[in-house]
C-alpha cells in the first residue's frame, strides 16, 4: 500500500514539475540541479533552494526598503540586487523570476519608479508562488523518501 | 506579458505605416497634386486652341478680303476706263458729224447734204460710233418759219407721240437721220422732254450734253441721248449764250444705248461673270438713276466699288458700281490650316493630358505599391516576430516535455515504455532542434545574431563533427575524411558554435545525398587556395591538364575514393600543392603564423562529395530558406530545407561568402570562406595548453609507414598522424613498403626511415594481397635482429567478419582502424597497439560526455568565487559531482588571500561580475601575482 503511496508521490511530483515547466516557472536549470543530487549530497537540491529563499527575501525586503525610500531611490543599489537576484534565479532554474528581474532592472536603469513598484509587485509574486510550489515539491519528495525509505529497499519494489 | 508586447508592436509597425503614408503623400508631384484641375486645364486648353485657330482663320481671311477688294477695285477701275474712253471717242465722232453737217449742210449752198447722204454716210461710219445705236440731225426751226419748212420737206412736224405738233416758239423737227433711227425723222425733238433740255444746254454751251438715262424710243432700252448744237455760222471766239443760240442752226443727236452697249463692252473683258456692274446717273444726288444693271440689288452686297465716270458733260455725273457676283467663296486654304491647327492642338492637348494622367496613374500605382510594400515588410517583421515568439513559447513546454521524460527515463520503466519514453525524447530533441533552426533564422534575419569571438581549435571542431556522422558514413560505406593545412593557424579566433553548425550542415547535407563515394573537408588559407587555383588554371590552359588516369581500364579520378566530384578545380593537382607545401615548409610557417598574429586570417573550407548532385534547375535557390532542390526531395531525405539559408547567413555574419559547384549524379562541393582572427600566442597559451593536453603527445618522434595506392587519402591519413607528432611516409603499395622495410633491415646505419608503425589502406592490402607475406616474413627476418617489428594497422572504411578475420590472418594482428580517421581516436588506437595508455581513473558509469570532465576533474581542488550564496552552492555541488575538491570564497579579495603562494588550488573559478572585485580585477592582480594557476572566469549570461 505504501509502494502505491510512492507511486503515486512521484506521479504528483512529475505533474507538478511538468506543470511548473508548462507555466516556465522552472527550466532546465532546475533539472541539471536535481541530476547533481547523489548519494553524497542527498538533500542538495532542497539546501541550494533554502538558501535561494533566504537570499531572496533578503533582496525583496532590501528592493522594498529602496524603493519605498520616497526621497531618493538608488538605482544603482537596486541593479546589484537585482543582478545577484538574477543569478540565483538562473542557477536554479527559476525562470519566471529572473524573467521578472530582467524587467525590474531595465526599469530601474531608466529610473522608471512606476516601472519598478509593478515589477516589485510581480516579483512577490512570482517568487511567493514558486516559493509555495517548490515547497509543495519537497514536501512531496520528504513523503516520498519517507514512505520508500521506511519500506523497502528499491528491488523489491519491483518485484511487486 | 508577452501578448501585451506583441500588441504594443503591433500598434508600432501601425503607427511607423501611417507616418510613412504622411511621408509619401508629401511626396507627390505637381502634376499629382493638381490632378482634378486636369480636365479643366484640358477644357483651358482646347478652348484656346479653338480661339486661336478662329484667329488664324480671320487673319488668312482678312488678307483674302483685302486682295478681293483690291482685284474688284482693279477691274471696276478698268471698266470705267474703258467705257469712258469708249464714250469720249463716240463722243468725239458725233461732234465731227456735227461739224460735217455745219460745213456742208449750212457753209455750202446749196446744201451738199441730203437725207440720202446722211443716212448712207453715217450708216457707214457706224464703225466710229459702236455706242451709238443711231444718230440724227434736227433742224432749229422757230414758228415763224415753220409753214416754210414744212411746205418745204412736204411733211408736218409732228411731236414724239406722232402727231401734229401744237404750235410753240421753236421747233426741232429730225431732218437727217441714220437708218437705225429713222423712225424718229420728222419728229419734233423740242417735244421730248429730255431732248428739249437737252437742245437747250446744248446751244447754250456749245458743248456735247447728255440726257438723263430714260427709255429710247425705238428700243426701249435705257439710254442716254447725246446733243451737239450746229451753228449755223462762225462764232466769236468767245461766244456768249445768246450769240450762241442765235447762231444755232440745228443739233446733232446720237442715242446711246447704254445697256445694250455697255454689256457688249463688258463681254469683251476678262472676269465678265465674276462681277456685277451697275451704272448710275448721279447729277441729282438724292435720286440715283440707272443707266445700267438691275435695278434691285442682288449679290454680293457687302463689297462694292465706286468708280467714277466722266463722259464729258460736266452737268450730269455718272458713277459705276460694281460687285462681285456672287458672295466671297469661303477660303479653303484658310479654313484647312485653322482646322489643321485646331486639330493638332486639340491632339497636343489631349496627349499632354493622357501623359499627365498616365503620370497620375502610375504614381498613384506606385504610392500604392509603396504602401503594400510597406505592408508587406510590416507583415514580414510581425511574421518574423512571431515566429520568434511563437518558437520561444513552444521551447518552453517542450522543455516540460523533455525535462519529464529525461525524468521519467531516470524511472523504473519496462523495456517497451524505455523505448517508447526514448523515441519521445528523440523526437523531442529532434523538434527542439528544429524550431531553434527556425528561431536562428529569424534572428538573423531580425539580425539579432551576434557571433562569439572566442578562441578556440578548428581541427578539433571539425575532428567532432566527424565523429558524429561517422556512424552514419560508416553504415553506407562512405570515405569521410578531414584534412586542414597546416597554414591553418592552430587557434582562431571566432564562433566555434556557428562554425561547427555551418560545417555539421553541409556535411549532414552531404551525408543525407551521399550512398557511394566520399565526403571530404578542406580548409585552406583563403589566399592560399586562391593563388592555387590559379596556377592550375594556368596549368590547365597550357594543356598539361592530367585530371584522370587509366587505371586497370576503367577511368580512376585522383580523388578520395576514385570517384568523380564535381569541382575540377578541387581536384588532386591543386590538393598536392598544399599538402606538399604544407609538408615542405614546417618551419617556415610557424614564422608567418607568428607575424601574421593578431591579424585577421580568411578560411576556405571546402565540403566535396559524390553524392546525387544538385539538379540544374535547382541550383539558383538551392540558399532560398525552406526551399529544398526539388519537393521529392523531403519525401525521400527528409529535412526543412532551413540549414542551407542558415548556413549562408551565418558565413555572410562571418565575413564570407558560400558557394558550389554541383552536377548531378556526379556530385557537389560546397565551398564557402570565413574570416576568422587570429589571436596572441601569449595571452592564449593556457588555452592551448589545453589543447595539447587533449591529444596525448607521447607518440613525437614515432615513425610511420603508410601504404595507401590513393594519394589524397594518403595525405589525409599523413595530417592526422601529424597532428599527432608522428612523422609519416607514403608509399603506394605494399610491395615498395616491403622494400624500403628490407633496405632498411639490412642496411641499418644508411636508412631513410625505420617505421614504427605500418598502416595499410585495405584497398592497397586487397589489391597487394600477396605481398603481404612477404612482408610478414621481413618481420620475421627481421626479428631475428634486434629492431624492434613495426605495427601492422589496417585503415577500412567498413569491413566484414571474414575480412577482419582474414586480415588478422594475413598479419593485421595488432589492430584495425575504422575510418574516418580522428586524430584522437587514432590516438587511442595507437596507444592501444603501442600500450602506452596511461592508466587513466575511468568514473564509474557516467555517460561518455562527461566522463572526459570526471577524468579531468578528478581530485582537482578548485577554488570557486561567487559572492552569490546561491550561485556558489550550486557551482560547488556540480563541480563536486565530477570529484573536485572545491573550495568557496566570498570575493575576490578572499579567493586572494587564499591564493597567496603557495597555494593549493588546481583552478579557480570565478564570476565576472562581483561587487568590490569582479573577475577583470581579478584577473589583473592575479597577473601581478603572477601565480601558477589556470583561471577560468564563470560567466553568467544574465540577459540571455
Amino acid at each position: 500500500m505504501l509502494g502505491w503511496g510512492v507511486d503515486r508521490l512521484r506521479a504528483d511530483m512529475s505533474r507538478l514539475l511538468a506543470i511548473l515547466f508548462h507555466q516556465g516557472v522552472l527550466d532546465e536549470q532546475f533539472l541539471q540541479l536535481q541530476q547533481l543530487q547523489d548519494e553524497s549530497s542527498p538533500n542538495f537540491v532542497s539546501e541550494v533552494v533554502n538558501i535561494y529563499f533566504h537570499e531572496s527575501e533578503k533582496l525583496l525586503r532590501n528592493l522594498r526598503g529602496l524603493l519605498l525610500d520616497r526621497e531618493f531611490s538608488d538605482y544603482k543599489k537596486m541593479g546589484i540586487h537585482l543582478n545577484q537576484f538574477m543569478g540565483s534565479s538562473s542557477s536554479i532554474g527559476a525562470n519566471r523570476v529572473r524573467n521578472v528581474c530582467v524587467a525590474f532592472r531595465a526599469a530601474s536603469e531608466q529610473n522608471n519608479r512606476a516601472g519598478c513598484l509593478r515589477a516589485l509587485e510581480l516579483l512577490e509574486h512570482e517568487y511567493c508562488y514558486l516559493k509555495n510550489k517548490l515547497h509543495e515539491l519537497f514536501q512531496m519528495e520528504q513523503q516520498r523518501v519517507l514512505a520508500a525509505g521506511a519500506r523497502y529497499p528499491l528491488q523489491q519494489q519491483q518485484q511487486h | 506579458m508577452t501578448l501585451k508586447m506583441q500588441q504594443s508592436y503591433h500598434h508600432s509597425v501601425a503607427v511607423k505605416v501611417n507616418e510613412q503614408q504622411v511621408g509619401t503623400k508629401r511626396g507627390y508631384t505637381f502634376i499629382q497634386a493638381n490632378r482634378t484641375w486636369l480636365p479643366k486645364v484640358l477644357l483651358l486648353w482646347v478652348m484656346a486652341m479653338a480661339l486661336l485657330s478662329l484667329t488664324i482663320y480671320n487673319g488668312m481671311d482678312a488678307d483674302n478680303r483685302v486682295r478681293r477688294k483690291e482685284v474688284l477695285g482693279s477691274m471696276c477701275d478698268q471698266r470705267a476706263r474703258i467705257l469712258q474712253d469708249q464714250f469720249s471717242v463716240s463722243v468725239n465722232h458725233v461732234h465731227a458729224l456735227a461739224i460735217l453737217v455745219s460745213t456742208f449742210h449750212y457753209y455750202k449752198s446749196p446744201s451738199a447734204i441730203d437725207q440720202e447722204t446722211f443716212a448712207e454716210y453715217t450708216a457707214r461710219t457706224a464703225f466710229e460710233r459702236p455706242l451709238l445705236s443711231g444718230v440724227a440731225y434736227a433742224r432749229r426751226v422757230i414758228d415763224s418759219e415753220r409753214q416754210e419748212f414744212e411746205r418745204q420737206h412736204g411733211w408736218t412736224i409732228k411731236t414724239m407721240e406722232r402727231e401734229p405738233s401744237a404750235i410753240r416758239d421753236e421747233y426741232a423737227p429730225v431732218i437727217f437721220s441714220q437708218e437705225t433711227v429713222s423712225y424718229i425723222e420728222s419728229l419734233d425733238m423740242m417735244s421730248g422732254e429730255e431732248d428739249r433740255e437737252n437742245i437747250l444746254r446744248a446751244r447754250a454751251t456749245g458743248k456735247a450734253v447728255l440726257t438723263r438715262p430714260f427709255r429710247l424710243l425705238g428700243s426701249h432700252h435705257l439710254g442716254v441721248v447725246l446733243t451737239f448744237p450746229v451753228y449755223k455760222s462762225k462764232l466769236p471766239p468767245s461766244p456768249t449764250a445768246a450769240q450762241r443760240i442765235e447762231a444755232t442752226a440745228g443739233y446733232l443727236g446720237g442715242a446711246f444705248d447704254i445697256e445694250s452697249l455697255v454689256e457688249n463692252l463688258l463681254g469683251q473683258l476678262a472676269g465678265n461673270q465674276a462681277i456685277l456692274v451697275n451704272v448710275y446717273d448721279i447729277t441729282n444726288s438724292s435720286d440715283l438713276l440707272i443707266m445700267y444693271g438691275h435695278q434691285n440689288l442682288d449679290g454680293d452686297l457687302s463689297l462694292l466699288h465706286e468708280s467714277k465716270l466722266d463722259f464729258g458733260d460736266p452737268f450730269r455725273k455718272h458713277l459705276m458700281i460694281c460687285r462681285y457676283h456672287e458672295k466671297a467663296p469661303a477660303s479653303w486654304a484658310a479654313l484647312t490650316t485653322a482646322f489643321l491647327f485646331f486639330v493638332i492642338g486639340l491632339l497636343v492637348g489631349y496627349i499632354l493630358y493622357g501623359a499627365a494622367i498616365h503620370i497620375v496613374r502610375v504614381e498613384d500605382g506606385f504610392h500604392e505599391m509603396q504602401e503594400l510594400k510597406f505592408r508587406a515588410e510590416a507583415a514580414d517583421v510581425t511574421k518574423s516576430q512571431f515566429l520568434a515568439t511563437v518558437s520561444h513559447e513552444i521551447r518552453t513546454p517542450m522543455n516540460g516535455i523533455l525535462g519529464m521524460l529525461a525524468l521519467l527515463l531516470d524511472t523504473d520503466l519496462s523495456s517497451t515504455q524505455r523505448d517508447y519514453a526514448q523515441t519521445a525524447q528523440v523526437c523531442g530533441k529532434a523538434l527542439i532542434a528544429l524550431i531553434n533552426e527556425v528561431l536562428d533564422r529569424e534572428k538573423i534575419e531580425a539580425g539579432k545574431l551576434e557571433l562569439e569571438a572566442v578562441p578556440f581549435d578548428i581541427r578539433s571542431i571539425l575532428d567532432d563533427v566527424l565523429s558524429l556522422f561517422s556512424e552514419k558514413s560508416r553504415n553506407k560505406g562512405i570515405e569521410l575524411a578531414v584534412f586542414v593545412s597546416d597554414k591553418v593557424p592552430e587557434i582562431v579566433v571566432g564562433d566555434p558554435g556557428r562554425f561547427r553548425q555551418i560545417i555539421t550542415n553541409l556535411v549532414g547535407n552531404s551525408v543525407k545525398f551521399t550512398d557511394r563515394g566520399h565526403i571530404f573537408i578542406k580548409v585552406h588559407l583563403y589566399e592560399n587556395a586562391k593563388a592555387m587555383t590559379d596556377t592550375k588554371v594556368n596549368t590547365c590552359l597550357n594543356g598539361g591538364s592530367n585530371e584522370s588516369v587509366l587505371t586497370s581500364g576503367s577511368q580512376k579520378f585522383k580523388t578520395l575514393s576514385g570517384c568523380e566530384t564535381a569541382d575540377d578545380q578541387n581536384s588532386w593537382d591543386v590538393f598536392r600543392h598544399f599538402s606538399d607545401e604544407d609538408f615542405r615548409s614546417d618551419a617556415s610557417i610557424n614564422v608567418t603564423t607568428n607575424n601574421e598574429a593578431s591579424e585577421d586570417v580568411g578560411l576556405m573550407v571546402c565540403v566535396e562529395d559524390t553524392g546525387i548532385g544538385i539538379p540544374l534547375k535547382a541550383q539558383g535557390r538551392v540558399f532560398m530558406p525552406f526551399v529544398q532542390a526539388d519537393s521529392s526531395t523531403s519525401r525521400h531525405y527528409g529535412g526543412t530545407g532551413i540549414g542551407l539559408s542558415i548556413s549562408k547567413c551565418l558565413v555572410e555574419l562571418m565575413g564570407g561568402q558560400i558557394d558550389f559547384i554541383s552536377r548531378p549524379d556526379v556530385g557537389s562541393t560546397f565551398s564557402f570562406t570565413a574570416v576568422f582572427g587570429t589571436c596572441k600566442k601569449n595571452v592564449f597559451n593556457n588555452m592551448e595548453k589545453r589543447n595539447a593536453e587533449a591529444l596525448p603527445s607521447g607518440f613525437r618522434g614515432l615513425k610511420a609507414l603508410v601504404v595507401d595506392g590513393n594519394p589524397v587519402r594518403a595525405t589525409v591519413t599523413r595530417y592526422h598522424l601529424k597532428r599527432l607528432g608522428i612523422l609519416a611516409e607514403v608509399v603506394s603499395s605494399l610491395k615498395l613498403a616491403a622494400g624500403s622495410c628490407g633496405k632498411n633491415g639490412s642496411l641499418t646505419s644508411g636508412g631513410k626511415i625505420q617505421p614504427d608503425i605500418i598502416l595499410v589502406e585495405k584497398d592497397s592490402w586487397i589489391s597487394g594481397e600477396d605481398s603481404v607475406s612477404s612482408v610478414w616474413q621481413l618481420d620475421l627476418k627481421q626479428n631475428g635482429h634486434t629492431f624492434k617489428l613495426p605495427k601492422m594497422i589496417l585503415l577500412a572504411t567498413n569491413i566484414t567478419d571474414s575480412e577482419f578475420d582474414k586480415a588478422k590472418g594475413a598479419g593485421f594482428s595488432d589492430t584495425v582502424i575504422m575510418k574516418p580517421l580522428r586524430a584522437r581516436m587514432v590516438a587511442a588506437c595507437l596507444q592501444q597497439v603501442l600500450s602506452m595508455g596511461k592508466k587513466r581513473s575511468q568514473g564509474k558509469g557516467m555517460p561518455n560526455g562527461s566522463s572526459f570532465l570526471q577524468s579531468l576533474l578528478c581530485g582537482k581542488r578548485i577554488l570557486v568565487v561567487d559572492d552569490n550564496r546561491v550561485n556558489r552552492r550550486v557551482a560547488a555541488g556540480a563541480l563536486k559531482k565530477f570529484g573536485a575538491d572545491v573550495e568557496c570564497a566570498e570575493s575576490g579579495k578572499a579567493a586572494l588571500k587564499l591564493l597567496q603562494l603557495p597555494h593549493i588550488y588546481d583552478a579557480c573559478f570565478m564570476d565576472i561580475q562581483m561587487p568590490e572585485m569582479d573577475g577583470y580585477v581579478f584577473k589583473s592582480c592575479f597577473m601581478i601575482l603572477d601565480f601558477n594557476c589556470s583561471v577560468i572566469y564563470w560567466l553568467y549570461f544574465l540577459d540571455r
